[in-house]
């Protein structure tokens, strides 16, 4: 099937598009490209006539923290019939990003099987990725299924592990950033307060049923937030559930993200994404060289934020790579 | 002859128990088999459950599917117990149960079996296993997150230790432990460490702050707590093993428990030799295994097994039939009654060999057991301790690939005339009719339609209820009797936990496995992986899945750590999956290839339908089948669909990944290279 027909099947919602669509654009053969560009051409605000309707969420955290049982309850909720209470009938797909070392090459992605879901059930759609290269980085392949799939899906969550430059990244492609820390995580609280981290749109503590650590660790959270003056209307929310049954805060932080979002400029904020993306991406194929011919990183910026807003990634990277070869 | 200096022993030693760890198909059929087998002189009961009974499912469940009645008898209510047991005599019966997650309620359906016979549950004798940390490191029958299972067990001890005081509620195992690849020093501390966790647990359950009555009763809770080990063929060490848990175990009981008692700090246990080391290739030679295997059990008198049981010389061809377990429980037979073991005072006392092999051993086993109390004790080290084990058999089949470790008939002398053994048209293994599923989903259906519908729905009521109570002198054995009383199925009686307790998946161990040492071998597959990736576009991807109930997994674990090491990516979902779950996964992952593990004997039903399920949903990734499948079977997996099959006797994982990779090739038009 070409990328162009892909594309139309993403664009008219036909979900089952989504397993042929992360095989393209995880592909580095050639004509592979080719088809992949075709395929975000379909999908680009051009051809939707404005931004992909889904919501792309990342959620990223340390191991251990509670992340696959927490990412079950949030896919509970979500994908529950309308009729059920506090279900939302929302079509999902999760991008799990697994940070196992590349030693060999070769890695071991077992996670998607913590996640409980109905295999029956066509609305959910899981894939496991492998990190790109650089510490808590996204390959290219995420961050351009991210951006396509949120024309058919109603949900993108992309789940990345570690805290510090996992968040960073996922920023860069995601509407909403959810950090998740489980109680006493004293060393996530010192890095907001010594601006290490920029802040996420949304703080969970996981694990609530401890009680009073978890209170006191949202409480601490709350207060180092305050001193940075981030703590108010509109910026970060920080909230406890509890994942085991019986849940508690899944459905506050439903609607927490779903706040975030509609308080966003989701134009603005997937512009920004597409720009860093098409950096990501023309500096990960020229390298500095390729850099240096643009006349360095800043000039490179400022180029892209001459184009036409309703570009797509690859037509950004295009615009750089004809801007590289004029140049040079 | 006697004299003031003879060596002997004044009276001959008794012989221990002598067991076979049988069931299969149906209550009634495993009952005449358990007759049988005593009629033979066998001298006390070891129940195989099948897997649906073992993980809380009725043989109407989607998962039971496949495996009803074939590793082991389902028991499903407490009519299936009583059929189970009619005719054997409750009072005088010592009967083992290798039964796990959900040994609460099987204990309780035997107790209410035991009513009916007439006999009170204090004059019951036996054990159940129920030793849940081992099932989360080796062998995958768990039901409930870790804490929860922990309170069942503690319930448990608290309430035999009362109520049926001859009973044995809990045997740590070291056994899977060792099956799982782990080294003497290993299944040592990991099993000392988790009888601490147990220990710790029943002690929170016998009252605090301890009052003298508790610090009684736990005497007797130590007292209770047997074990289960294994005995490998390296049987000098493997004797050392044992005395070294001896000696580890009474220290255990003085210094951390306070027990005084001489009695309550004997170290108790049975023992099944090993089965890892069987072979598929020259199954005869099986037969000397076992032997010298059962020497390490009994051969010094300190250190001697109580009950013993043999696996079958073919069991790494399928499962055995009467015949074969016959003649396991003649080995045991000759060694108590025709040679002089159970002559002798220990025949290793003031041996300066076996001293040294034992401070060895106890040197290392402290060591290793400080770093699992580092993490916070056995519950918490299961993610260590598993990663460990994934190590230790990296390493054991490193050794055997490369001839370091000597397998007769297999990586050495492996010429051979053909065997008689295996010549009939069965190829010498018991085959499990396959009506019978059919048969028992029809029997549960009718048991839930004779039934008083209301005293069920009660009783599970109070099941829950006592689950959800923070009150530690509920115990939930009462109303798990209860429950076993009214007529409830196993499946009810689990579902009720689960949703109290939630459901539970296992850490697999394989992510946090050390990468191989690259081999040359292994550097050539990376290779030929890279060509194949630049080809493909992508990096080839496979999902090893294990369908079904079947919870061993370490052969599924190395296929999967090995083909990372060569450079694919792997998708690895560990153990009881759906045919649904799996072809789930292979479509939204986009795997090339999919490598499917049973060990269960559920192939026959499994792999077609996990076919099935793969081709609805559009994959057509090519699917490689690895475990314990009968020469006769291949072609029928093969008619199915199958690219492969993998057996015991393909032990080069390296070659089978080799061959897997070279699959993918074939399958998309990548040339061979030259």
């Amino acid at each position: 099937m070409s990328g162009a027909e892909l594309g139309t099947r993403l664009r008219e919602g036909d979900l089952s598009a989504a397993p042929a669509t992360l095989n393209l654009l995880e592909s580095t053969a050639p004509a592979d490209r080719e088809q992949a560009k075709a395929l975000l051409g379909e999908v680009s605000p051009a051809s939707l006539g404005g931004e992909a309707p889904g919501h792309i969420i990342g959620v990223t955290g340390p191991p251990g923290v509670g992340k696959s049982t927490l990412l079950s309850a949030l896919l509970r909720a979500w994908r529950g019939t309308a009729h059920e209470v506090g279900g939302q009938g929302r079509t999902v797909a999760m991008l799990a990003v697994d940070p196992s070392s590349r030693r060999s090459g070769g890695s071991l992605l077992g996670d998607r099987v913590r996640i409980e879901f109905d295999p029956a059930d066509s609305g959910v759609f899981i894939r496991s990725t492998a990190a790109g290269e650089r510490l808590g980085g996204l390959a290219r392949g995420t961050r351009a299924a991210a951006q396509a799939l949120a024309a058919a899906f109603d949900v993108v969550v992309i789940e990345t592990v570690g805290v510090g430059q996992a968040e960073t990244e996922v920023a860069d492609v995601a509407d909403t950033v959810a950090v998740v820390v489980q109680p006493g995580s004293g060393d996530v609280l010192q890095f907001y307060k010594a601006g290490i981290m920029e802040t996420p749109d949304v703080l969970v503590v996981t694990k609530a049923d401890l009680g009073q650590i978890a209170l006191r660790t949202r409480r601490d959270l709350n207060a180092a937030l305050r001193s940075l003056g981030v703590n108010g209307p509109g910026s970060t929310r920080v909230l406890a559930v509890s994942s085991l049954p019986p849940a508690q805060g899944i459905e506050e932080l439903v609607a927490a993200l779903e706040e975030h979002r509609e308080g966003l400029d989701v134009a603005g904020r997937r512009l920004k994404a597409r720009r860093a993306g098409a950096l990501l991406d023309f500096a990960s194929e020229n390298g500095e060289r390729g850099m240096r011919a643009v006349g360095g990183r800043r000039a490179a910026e400022r180029l892209l934020e001459e184009q036409d807003p309703t570009l797509d990634t690859a037509a950004l990277v295009a615009v750089l790579e004809q801007n590289a070869s004029e140049r040079g | 002859m006697s004299s003031e200096h003879s060596p002997r022993l004044p009276e001959r030693d008794r012989p221990w128990m002598m067991r076979t760890y049988a069931g299969h198909s149906t209550a009634k059929a495993s009952n005449e088999l358990y007759r049988r087998n005593l009629a033979k002189g066998q001298t006390g009961l070891s129940i195989a459950f099948d897997l649906p009974t073992q993980t809380g499912h009725d043989p109407d469940d989607e998962l039971a599917r496949g495996e009803v009645g074939k590793v082991g008898v389902p028991v499903c209510h407490r009519g299936d117990m009583e059929a189970l047991m009619e005719g054997i005599p409750l009072n005088e019966m010592n009967t083992s149960m290798t039964i796990n997650a959900t040994a609460a309620w099987l204990l309780a359906l035997y107790i209410v079996a035991a009513e009916e016979q007439g006999v009170g549950q204090e004059m019951l004798q036996g054990t159940t296993q129920n030793d849940i940390l081992k099932e989360f490191l080796a062998r995958g029958t768990y039901a409930f997150p870790p804490a929860p299972s922990m309170r069942l067990i503690a319930d448990m001890i608290a309430y035999t230790v009362e109520h049926v005081p001859k009973w044995n509620p809990i045997n740590i195992c070291s056994y899977h432990l060792q099956e799982a690849g782990a080294t003497p020093v290993q299944e040592i501390a990991y099993a000392m460490s988790n009888a601490i966790a147990v220990l710790d647990a029943a002690r929170g359950r016998l009252g605090s702050p301890p009052t003298p009555r508790a610090q009684e009763l736990m005497g007797d809770v130590f007292g209770r707590i047997s074990f289960f080990v294994n005995a490998g063929v390296r049987f000098v060490e493997e004797h050392a093993k044992l005395r070294a848990m001896g000696i580890l175990w009474e220290q255990l009981g003085r210094e951390r428990y306070g027990v005084q008692d001489e009695r309550h700090l004997r170290f108790r246990y049975g023992v099944q030799v090993n089965s890892l080391g069987l072979t598929e290739a020259q199954p005869e030679n099986n037969v000397q295994r076992i032997v010298l295997e059962s020497l390490a059990v009994t051969l010094g008198r300190d250190a001697r097994a109580r009950a013993i049981q043999l696996p079958a010389w073919n069991e790494a061809l399928g499962l055995p039939r009467p015949w074969d377990q016959q003649w396991s429980l003649r080995i045991q037979q000759v060694l108590a009654y025709e040679t002089d073991v159970l002559e002798y005072p220990d025949i290793f006392e003031g041996s300066k060999v076996m001293d040294g092999l034992v401070a060895e051993l106890l040197d290392g086993a402290r060591a290793e057991m400080a770093v699992v109390a580092e993490h916070g004790g056995a519950v918490e080290a299961v993610g260590y301790m598993k990663a460990a084990l994934v190590d230790s058999h990296r390493e054991r089949i490193h050794r055997i690939e490369s001839g370091e470790q000597v397998v007769v008939g297999q990586n050495r002398f492996t010429e051979s005339e053909a065997s008689p053994l295996t010549a009939g048209a069965e190829g010498g293994i018991l085959i499990v009719d396959p009506a019978v599923e059919a048969e028992q989903i029809e029997a549960v259906r009718a048991w839930r339609a004779a039934r008083e519908e209301a005293a069920v729905d009660g009783a599970l009521e109070e099941l829950a209820r006592v689950a959800r109570s923070e009150d530690s002198s509920e115990n939930l054995m009462v109303p798990t009797i209860a429950a076993a009383r009214a007529g409830a199925t196993t499946g009810e009686w689990a579902r009720t936990l689960r949703e109290v307790f939630g459901g539970y998946r296992a850490p697999t161990g394989v992510g946090e496995a050390t990468p191989s040492g690259a081999d040359e071998e292994l550097s050539e597959l990376r290779e030929e992986v890279a060509r194949l990736q630049e080809k493909l576009g992508r990096r080839p991807k496979i999902l090893v899945g294990k369908p079904g109930l079947d919870g061993h997994s370490n052969g599924a674990e190395q296929i999967a750590v090995r083909a990372r090491d060569a450079g694919m990516d792997v998708i690895y979902e560990g153990i009881r999956l759906t045919p649904a779950q799996i072809a789930a996964s292979a479509l939204q992952e986009g795997v090339h290839v999919i490598g499917l593990s049973i060990l269960s004997g559920s192939h026959r039903e499994l792999i077609p339908a996990v076919i099935d399920a793969l081709r609805k949903a559009g994959v057509t990734a090519p699917v490689v089948v690895g475990g314990i499948i009968p020469e006769q079977d291949v072609a029928l997996l093969k008619q199915a669909g199958v690219a492969a099959v993998y057996t015991p006797k393909d032990f080069d994982i390296t070659r089978i990944v080799r061959d897997i990779v070279a699959l993918v090739a074939e399958r998309n038009s990548v040339p061979a290279s030259v």
